[in-house]
């Protein structure tokens, strides 16, 4: 199957083994999209590799931005002020629902439902303008930089925001009322690829994944950064581990998504965005691991400095590599038809898992 | 060899420096040598060695000492740099010291594996495992010293996850991990020549022959 199937979500060919219509073993054929994005870090500044990580989860750049630059910021030794936090805060959550919405218009459309593609990119359209309008882009935005922001936020920066969440509150009635109880929605996705919880630690799974499972664990609690600390939220989390949940799981995240960007919103700290770094960025020598729960799961960085102006080594923890590997878990014993589905409802981004 | 890479790099350190003039009194200085430096000596060593800046101290806990007393003289180091826990162990009791750290310790996750190259040091490569223990909410990173064809025992044993990461760390580095079930290149060609994150790996003089063959291009640059 694949690379160039329209269901893989980008380039990624899977080696199926069946006994009829079921598969009974899969090999996941990945590299198309590397560009060595690790090997790049070493020949560029610190500065510089900051728009390269933007590329690799080009669904949710805000939060790859967001990694990167917190763990640079812990590698100097400095932290972004108040109000840079706050805003990072409620950009990455944007970009988490953008994020999610994709993934349930595209994981809809492969499974058969048509309709909720056309309401997400709705949605996620006004999160796209939101980001526009913030910094210029609304892809690969570099909405972020060591030490803080870059711009300020723009006038109507709180009212967009807050007339966004509060009509997503009754779209996202309207995803459930097309999917939630709808019979061929449940049959193709219930019982499908279950993933026990002692199965998803073992294969390293995060994100909505994990917590499908049953495992309560979200970066943004365990170990805030950004201004998480400050806000109040759930992290929902599932009892089977099969599709379905997934699906629930997803769902409710952006109800909570929504719930942090207003409470957010309601009280955005005075003060600088920046916080005093120099021009030159010479981190001491030393390294870090610097994890944050991006809207696939763990994103980490591990930096290694020695002094210079250039990273001696990037490593760049990608979610949905590691999601990925639990993929032939999910899928023997089940029909080709599932692995559709399966694909999906990991939400793999295929430039992240090829870097 | 090594710092070849580098070397595309130096005339942007002086760009970069312009807009700060006003803390030039200890900067500019600091650049100028770095730009003739590049042919004669090298401008960024690949030292190991770090100089310790108060960042990094030696790590003392009751867990480092139950460790300590478990494996003896196969925990080289332990330290902790940005508040971030690090034990050297030696390499051939990684696998050993992995299933321990799991099962005693609770480390139940695996979240990355990779690796490092310091080509000037006796043993080339550092491979590092960042874990993580839902149980205690903390992190841990485990590194073994290797040298170059020095074989690091698998830990999928351990973690599965391992698997894909270690395929990686081959494909970028050409470490060998015994035990492991299906040792071969992830990211690029099979047939590809050279391990790319090696810091003596030039990127202008990549696998052209698979470039030329495969893309039908001259280079890939």
């Amino acid at each position: 199957m694949g690379p160039q199937h329209p269901s893989t979500h980008g380039v990624l060919r899977v080696k199926l083994k069946l006994d009829g219509e079921r598969v009974i073993g899969s090999e996941c054929v990945i590299g198309y999209l590397h560009r060595g994005v690790e090997k790049i870090a070493e020949n560029r500044t610190y500065q510089q590799f900051a728009p390269y990580v933007d590329r690799m989860d080009y669904v949710a750049a805000v939060s790859n931005g967001l990694g990167y630059c917190e763990a640079i910021e812990k590698l100097l030794v400095v932290e972004a002020p108040p109000r840079a936090r706050v805003i990072r805060t409620i950009l990455t959550e944007l970009q988490r629902i953008a994020s999610h919405l994709l993934w349930l218009g595209t994981h809809a459309l492969d499974i058969g439902a048509l309709t909720p593609l056309f309401y997400c990119f709705r949605e996620r359209e006004e999160i796209l303008k939101i980001l526009e309008k913030y910094c210029g882009a609304r892809l690969t935005t570099h909405a972020f930089r060591i030490g803080g922001l870059q711009y300020e936020a723009y006038d109507t920066f709180e009212k967009d925001v807050e007339r966004f969440c509060k009509d997503f509150e009754s779209r996202i009635v309207e995803y459930e009322t097309l999917l939630t109880n709808n019979r061929i929605w449940i049959g193709r996705t219930k019982g499908v690829g279950i993933l026990t919880a002692e199965d998803a630690i073992a294969y390293g799974v995060t994100g909505p994944v994990l917590r499908a499972s049953g495992v309560k664990w979200d970066i943004r609690k365990a170990m805030p950064y950004a201004a998480y600390d400050q806000y109040k939220f759930e992290i929902p989390v599932g009892t089977t581990g099969d599709t379905y949940d997934r699906y629930l799981v997803r769902m409710e995240e952006m109800r909570q998504s929504r719930l942090i960007c207003l409470q957010a919103i309601e009280n955005i700290p005075p003060g600088p965005i920046m916080a005093k770094v120099g021009k030159v960025l010479k981190p001491p020598p030393g390294e870090v691991y610097h994890a944050i729960e991006a809207p696939k799961g763990e994103l980490g960085y591990y930096v290694v400095s020695d002094g210079t102006v250039q990273p001696y080594r990037v490593r760049i923890r990608p979610p949905s590599f590691i999601n990925l590997q639990a993929f032939d878990r999910m899928v023997r014993g089940h029909l080709v038809a599932d692995v559709v589905a399966i694909i999906g409802t990991i939400d793999i981004v295929l430039g992240e898992v090829d870097r | 060899m090594a710092d070849e890479p580098k070397e595309s790099q130096p005339p942007s350190v002086p760009m970069g420096e312009k807009p700060a003039s006003k803390p030039s009194p200890v900067s500019t200085p600091a650049a100028k040598p770095a730009d003739p430096g590049t042919q004669a000596t090298p401008a960024k060593p690949p030292a190991p060695p770090k100089p310790p800046v108060g960042l990094q101290t030696p790590l003392n806990n009751e867990m480092v000492a139950r460790y300590r007393a478990k494996f003896g003289t196969a925990i080289v180091d332990a330290i902790e740099d940005r508040k971030q826990a690090i034990l050297v162990v030696e390499s051939g009791r990684l696998a050993e010291i992995a299933l321990y750290t799991r099962d005693e310790e609770k480390f139940e996750m695996l979240s990355d594996l990779t690796a490092l190259d310091w080509p000037k040091r006796e043993k080339r490569f550092d491979v590092a495992l960042n874990l993580y223990s839902f149980a205690k909410n903390e992190r841990l990173r485990l590194k073994a010293q290797a040298a170059e064809g020095e074989e690091v025992p698998s830990v999928v044993g351990v973690w599965v996850a391992a698997n894909w990461l270690e395929r990686e760390a081959f494909d970028m580095f050409g470490i060998i991990f015994s035990g492991h079930p299906d040792l071969k290149r992830i990211l690029l060609p099979d047939e590809w020549q050279g391990y790319p994150l090696r810091k003596d790996y030039d990127i202008l003089q990549q696998d052209t022959a698979w470039v030329r063959e495969n893309l039908g291009i001259e280079s890939g640059q």
